[in-house]
């Protein structure tokens, strides 16, 4: 150990998305100082300097005050944020600040900027007070966009990396992670985060392992650090010692053989020991995703997240845009199902389109999902006319997010109808005759599933959402990530009301949620009455084969068992019992 | 920091001193001669900058002076009070 330069440091999130990983670390942080050149100005050089600066503030004004002239009427509030970050261009705080930095330090301008910032920023961080402490990110944008002008080229910015690097982040946008490419990250360390959420999903996507929830990663691991991520036992070693790094090397290499051969055998249908056959779909949010759901097996998408097309531009995209995403997906799944949800805008992409004065102190119990698009019929129908015109293609089912009674449904049924009406009427080609679900995942619709039955032809259950709202567990939260438990009592109950009232009804139940994607739940949900699966697409090998050792005709005793149970823990303890060795002879297969 | 005049008010507004109220009265305070200060609690802050203002944190009921240096104005300080008194129209 002596000859060792830094001690080994074992750091424990939650994991992300599984795979172990080694590599060198890349800090993505907009104060890193890889990120910013530092030098000494010479004294006569000095007015230069601070004319540089001038300018680069000058342009930062120019180009937010274009964007806030070219901001719609609608989302005028959205506008005062940057009227305020006009305001902070100039704030003495911040630009007489770096000036005299300039001057009497003789250094660069974006050394003087980020010194500037780093006095200011922490004062707000460190405040008790939530709006105050958010004003931090105010000042993190303002300063970016004038260091953006000053290095003559965008800021930082992921899909500009070049190297095999492992990121190492405070967090993670939705934005961001999806420019993440494949090829040059090999992981994914975050400060927040949780499993079930976004950046997550992403990481679980694109294959990258992934532990979140660190709390500290990035005061603790420096850029060019070798670390070792391990993202199914959601621990990162930082500066592992020889026989730490051969250790994971060659879990590395385990995890990868098992991976391939997972791979392999996925393509056989899931058939349980009973001979009935579960299908197990994939869920995507990219139409390139369909690849995916194909290579591993997926019979088909069982969730189609429609929201990507929405925050991934200023404005909203026509019909024409939707219906050619939506084709893309259905002609490569030919007659396979393709389960369009439609758009579920919510608390953490919800940014640019609700406008500011929506600012909502509870975004999870807010104007998301279904209640937006009701409030906006002319964006709800635009996006029902393209679903409806590419069922023509293909096998489409449409489910309806966020569903929490039945005039949501009556509601929507009528924007269909006159959707389908007026492609009619336009003589242009649609298909009115495909299945209509929900989602289950408020309370209230488990609740009233009988008088929901009668209105739809499937359901669909979101476990993260229906985890969320019945156990009041914010699952982006890393203080009661540990608490969003689908093992619940209260969420088997659910899951099993809604199947029971499904069956009773002729209504298949299906489930989209994070818990349809993990094998070892496969034997409690075909327990419930779950009729469908659809899950991340790397997780449809290993619940395939979970099916194929589940006998339906003999889980009574075992359910009987699960539903007397009082507690999370035991119910896993029980399963892993009954289970675990399945699971587990799959995974070491 | 020698105040020449200063006067001694409760912050009205539901929101308290956030972003837009203190972009306000830094816009307000820019166009006087000399310096004009905000205290709370011993704390001063630059009327100018809105970040400075910001620092202080005053939430709804909050008492806090403003004070200027300079007697030419005398004027800026009637119109800050005025803004401050009416909630910053909020």
């Amino acid at each position: 150990m002596e000859n060792q330069k830094s001690k080994e440091i074992i750091l424990k999130g939650i994991g992300g998305s599984p795979g172990i990983c080694i590599g060198k670390a890349y800090l993505v942080d907009k104060e890193g100082v890889d990120v910013v050149k530092t030098y000494m100005v010479r004294e006569a050089a000095l007015p230069a300097e601070v004319n540089r600066f001038r300018t680069a503030v000058k342009k930062a004004r120019e180009s937010l005050r274009g964007i806030i002239d070219s901001t719609p009427e609608e989302f005028r509030q959205h506008a005062q944020i940057l009227e305020t970050h006009m305001l902070l261009l100039e704030d003495k705080m911040l630009f007489d600040r770096t000036i005299e930095m300039i001057e009497s330090e003789h250094i660069n301008a974006e050394w003087a900027l980020k010194k500037a910032v780093s006095l200011v920023k922490p004062i707000f961080e460190n405040m008790s007070d939530d709006y105050l402490k958010q004003r931090a990110e105010d000042i993190t944008h303002v300063s970016d966009r004038i260091m953006e002008n000053l290095v003559g080229g965008d800021p930082f910015n992921i899909a500009r990396i070049d190297k095999q690097v492992i990121l190492v982040a405070r967090d993670l946008s939705p934005a961001e992670t999806s420019q993440i490419q494949l090829e040059r990250i090999k992981g994914f360390v975050t400060n927040r985060g949780g499993k079930a959420s976004h950046t997550s999903i992403i990481a679980r996507t694109l294959e990258i392992p992934a532990v979140l929830g660190v709390g500290n990663a990035t005061l603790k691991i420096k850029n060019d650090d070798i670390i070792i991520v391990d993202g199914k036992a959601g621990i990162v070693v930082v500066n592992p010692t020889e026989q730490t790094l051969l250790a994971a090397e060659e879990r590395r290499e385990q995890y990868e053989r098992q991976k391939a051969l997972m791979v392999r055998i996925s393509h056989l249908p899931a058939q349980t020991k009973d001979g009935i056959r579960i299908p197990v779909m994939g869920n995507i949010e990219l139409p390139e995703e369909v690849v995916t759901v194909l290579d591993h097996g997926g019979d088909g998408i069982g969730l189609y997240r429609t929201e990507f097309q929405y925050l991934s531009r200023p404005d909203f995209p026509d019909e024409e845009a939707l219906f050619e995403n939506y084709k893309d997906v259905i002609d490569v799944m030919g007659e396979r199902p393709v389960t369009i949800r439609t758009l579920d805008i919510n608390g953490d992409k919800a940014v640019n389109f609700i406008p500011d004065n929506f600012q909502e102190l509870n975004p999870a119990l807010g104007l998301r999902a279904i209640r937006y698009c009701l409030l906006k019929p002319e964006i709800f129908k635009t996006q029902l006319r393209a679903i409806l015109r590419a069922a023509v293609h293909g096998n489409v089912r449409i489910l309806i997010p966020m569903i929490s009674g039945g005039d949501e449904v009556d509601q929507t049924i009528r924007l269909i109808d006159e959707a389908a009406e007026s492609l009619e009427k336009e003589g242009i080609p649609y298909n009115r005759d495909i299945p209509l679900g929900i989602m289950i995942e408020v309370p209230s619709a488990v609740i009233t599933a009988d008088i929901l039955a009668e209105k739809v032809s499937f359901f669909s259950i979101g476990t993260n959402d229906l985890i969320q709202y019945t156990l009041a567990i914010d699952r982006g939260n890393r203080h009661v990530a540990h608490l969003h438990q689908p093992l619940h009592p209260a969420i088997l109950r659910m899951i099993k009301r809604t199947c029971e009232v499904g069956r009773e009804k002729g209504v298949r139940t299906y489930m989209c949620g994070e818990m349809a994607g993990e094998p070892l739940y496969a034997p409690i949900l075909l327990g419930l009455g779950v009729d469908e699966l659809s899950m991340n697409p790397q997780a449809i090998p290993m619940v395939k084969n979970a099916i194929r050792s589940i006998n339906t005709a003999d889980m009574d005793a075992f359910m009987d068992e699960v539903m007397r149970l009082t507690t999370p823990d035991e119910i896993q303890l029980l399963l892993e019992r009954d289970f675990g060795s399945v699971v587990s002879a799959i995974e070491s297969a | 920091m020698k105040a020449a005049h200063s006067r001694t008010l409760q912050i009205v507004n539901d929101l308290g001193l956030h972003a837009r109220s203190a972009a306000q009265l830094a816009k307000l305070a820019a166009e006087a001669a000399g310096s004009v200060w905000i205290m709370k609690n011993g704390d001063t802050a630059d009327a100018t900058s809105m970040l400075d203002v910001l620092t202080l944190a005053c939430p709804k009921g909050s008492t806090i002076t403003v004070g200027i240096e300079d007697e030419a104005d005398i004027e800026t300080l009637d119109r800050i009070e005025a803004l401050i008194r009416r909630g910053f129209g909020e």
